[in-house]
């Protein structure tokens, strides 16, 4: 039952479940905020539907001090560099949330400007689809990835694993 | 030293990319690069027809939706030659103050974040969302609305919707005097705005300048009321206009605005002609969706006579209400639901309008059509070749004209001083970039 | 053609001054238009800016149109909007840079500032090179991307990614419009 090792004991998985607690209700995100959904984002982070209930209120536009990165909006292929520059200068362990369905397969923009999808740039841990979402969806969203973070596996070093990875 | 803003910087809302040269902490000259939201929206709407591009200028500028729109619909029934009922005008001016006030108090709630002020912004959200609910109730959506056809508009305005309205607008109202009371005369606030961004009047207007920006300088320009279009010459409000043209004008030219802005909806809820609409409801509730299973079915003996329930996504574009608000154009208007669902012909109406190869088939010939926007003047040029969809169609976002303009109200000044006037000239990506 | 000038007071001065270089002149749906030869066209635009008869002193935009599905030479037409402040009336102004392979046209940054980015965005879409421009580069598409994408002959969905794609599941075959 090393620390950090493949096999997970009973000892770590109770420490990663003990990180994964804290870590789901400490997200801290990254709004990369490019188009209309912007406009949704500033919705539900403000008092009507309030983002605060779930720990997830206040934005870090540092991408080393984030763990969410919250790709709000479609994403142009002169957006798409500094996107994946964005999530390559995030620390682990980081979680992705494609926001709205531009950023899930490109909506409607099939055309020569905008990315089908911003999986096709970087790895997304959840869709959101909805153009824009609702806000309530955002925060059905959220939720949905706590529960994801909490199945996860959390070695006190290395990359985050998900639970179906990492056990054999 | 040279400092890189955007396109994805903290303090500000869109993306854009400011390559700032600088002397300690003044700021030498200024390099403005955009096109980080370019989704193609002109060479999308050739692809698609007249009637399916609104989606796409929803998404142009999408703080104010509605405006883009009733613009574009006008550009189109220009090309057709087609005028919409004066119910509908009244409607569409409605609508478009609505999105006029949401423009400004996004605008002045980021501005004023971007600066610090934090309590503004909650406000001015929460104000925000009262009106949402109504756009949602009338359309929809609560931003990607889609709400105007060529020809009229989706349906008509839900019973007591205007009574509701002008109680949401005092509450909104309220909102707007408190961070008035919060922001007009606050220290720190006038210290970071005022004598800040200016530009003068003759170089705003030689720079393609329209709207709020304009407005500051001095220049009481207003399509409005310059060349009035839909039925605004009827009401009585004034253009307001400020000194210098420093950000400071700016956020008093908006929030003066909001406030005519209300005004105009107030005259225009008083002088809508034909009141609220009452739906026929005699008969078994029957939606058209469940008529449709039915009759697919060849359950067609009882439906004869039958008074038809339409879908609650479609209320109000139930018959009597289509005759009111859209143009007596059958080539180009969707006919009402009941027919679509009740009768051959209403269905095949609906069919060739929506097939593709048919559709809206304006005259070959070109046009322009203006619209004041929230930001400023809003154009559309078209080109019809005669076919279903656009031979070409071109946006003059009010933007791309301030944003071009905007390196000579940040040189000079200093570097902090750029965030407060990037969020005076309240730059919008999606109409920027298209 | 000789009514529509009848009843516009710029067009009939714009005839009078520029008899030879006006092509056409049209007034679909109220909308006032000259096209003008592209040789004249800067001094056509010079003349609506300062002449008094005329005194458009606003450029409300520039852009461009691409006429190869209409079948029509010379393939390209730049179209000028203007405004008049002081007698609040507007003006269509098209020209038709030659030639088609490598199209060019005098800029007009010269007389409207507001110009500047309108070009180059011309420019960036259509091609159209504008001589005399102060900095003529791609505005809104990055500087690696190949073509020009409002020209009638470039598919819709043609993509030029600047980064590696990643392989991604369900990916659906590329519909190409023409």
């Amino acid at each position: 039952m090393g620390v950090g090792g493949e096999t997970p004991g009973f000892l770590t998985s109770r420490l990663s479940d003990g990180i994964a607690w804290a870590r789901k209700w400490s997200l801290f995100p990254y709004p990369f905020v490019t188009a209309c959904c912007g406009m949704e984002y500033m919705s539900v982070s403000s008092a009507h539907y309030d983002l605060d209930r779930f720990g997830a209120a206040w934005p870090r536009f540092s991408p080393r001090q984030a763990d969410m990165l919250l790709v709000v909006g479609t994403i142009s292929h002169k957006m798409a560099p500094v996107l994946r520059r964005v999530y390559d200068q995030m620390c682990e362990p980081k979680w992705v949330v494609a926001f709205g369905v531009c950023t899930c397969t490109g909506g409607f923009y099939d055309n020569y400007a905008t990315v089908q999808g911003i999986d096709r740039v970087i790895p997304v841990d959840l869709y959101i689809p909805g153009c824009p979402p609702r806000p309530e969806t955002v925060l059905d969203a959220l939720m949905k990835l706590q529960a994801k973070i909490q199945k996860q596996h959390h070695p006190l070093v290395g990359p985050v694993r998900s639970a179906v990875v990492g056990s054999k | 030293m040279m400092i890189n803003m955007g396109p994805s910087h903290p303090a500000m809302h869109g993306v854009i990319r400011i390559i700032t040269e600088l002397d300690g902490e003044k700021v030498v000259s200024a390099n403005i690069e955009i096109g980080y939201l370019h989704r193609a929206f002109e060479k999308e709407c050739e692809v698609v027809g007249w009637g399916q591009a609104f989606p796409y200028t929803d998404r142009l500028n999408y703080v104010s939706p509605l405006i883009n729109n009733v613009a574009y619909a006008m550009g189109v029934e220009k090309l057709l030659g087609i005028h919409p009922t004066e119910r509908c005008d009244y409607i569409r001016v409605i609508i478009s103050e609505v999105s006029r006030i949401t423009d400004h108090l996004t605008c002045i709630a980021a501005c004023a974040m971007e600066m610090g002020a934090m309590t503004p912004f909650i406000y001015l959200m929460k104000a925000r969302e009262y009106l949402y609910e109504f756009v949602e109730e009338l359309t929809g959506a609560r931003l990607t609305v889609s709400y105007v056809r060529v020809g009229g508009v989706k349906g008509d305005l839900p019973d007591g919707w205007l009574d509701r309205l002008e109680k949401a607008l005092d509450k909104v109202q309220i909102e707007i005097d408190e961070v008035d009371r919060l922001l007009t005369r606050n220290r720190i606030f006038i210290d970071r705005v005022k004598d800040v961004g200016c530009i003068s009047s003759s170089e705003a207007w030689s720079l393609g300048f329209t709207g709020p920006v304009l407005r500051s300088t001095g220049m009481p320009r207003d399509l409005r009321k310059d060349e009035p279009y839909l039925v605004y010459d009827r009401f009585d409000f004034d253009v307001p206009v400020g000194a210098v043209g420093d950000n400071y004008d700016r956020y008093l030219v908006r929030l003066e605005e909001m406030r005519q802005s209300a005004r105009i909806i107030r005259q225009a809820i008083e002088q809508i002609p034909g009141g609220a609409v009452q739906v026929d409801l005699s008969g078994r509730p029957l939606t058209g969706a469940q008529m449709v299973d039915a009759a697919k079915m060849g359950m067609t003996a009882d439906l004869l006579l039958r008074t038809v329930r339409v879908d609650p996504t479609l209320e109000g574009a139930g018959k009597i209400s289509a005759e009111r608000m859209n143009a007596p154009a059958k080539g180009v208007v969707l006919p009402p639901k009941e027919s679509t669902y009740g009768n051959i012909e209403g269905l095949m109406n609906h069919f060739m309008l929506i097939m593709e190869g048919q559709g809206i088939q304006p005259p070959p010939g070109e046009i322009y059509i203006a619209n004041e926007a929230a930001n400023g003047e809003l154009g559309f040029y078209m080109v019809s070749d005669g076919s279903g969809s656009a031979y070409r169609v071109h946006c003059r976002p009010p933007c791309f004209y301030l944003m071009q303009g905007m390196d000579r109200m940040i040189v000079g000044g200093m570097i902090a001083d750029v965030i407060a006037t990037f969020g005076t000239i309240n730059m919008i990506a999606g109409e920027l970039d298209r | 053609m000789a009514d529509v000038a009848d009843n516009n007071p710029v067009l009939k001065h714009l005839l009078d001054q520029f008899r030879d270089a006006i092509i056409e002149t049209h007034a679909f749906r109220g909308d006032v238009t000259a096209v003008v030869e592209s040789a004249r066209y800067h001094d056509v635009v010079l003349c609506l800016r300062d002449d008094p008869e005329c005194s458009f002193d606003f450029l409300v935009d520039l852009t461009a149109v691409d006429r190869l599905k209409l079948k029509q030479k010379p393939r390209f037409e730049i179209v000028l909007h203007l405004y008049s402040r002081s007698r609040n009336a507007r003006f269509r102004l098209k020209t038709r840079p030659v030639p088609d392979s490598d199209p060019v046209i005098d800029t007009v940054v010269d007389l409207y500032p507001a110009a500047n980015w309108a070009e180059r965005e011309v420019y960036d879409m259509f091609g159209i090179r504008f001589l005399g421009h102060p900095n003529l580069t791609r505005i809104l598409m990055y500087d690696q991307f190949v073509g020009h994408p409002l020209r009638k002959d470039y598919p819709v969905n043609k993509r030029q990614p600047l980064v590696e794609e990643r392989p991604v599941h369900n990916d659906r075959p590329g519909m190409v419009f023409e």
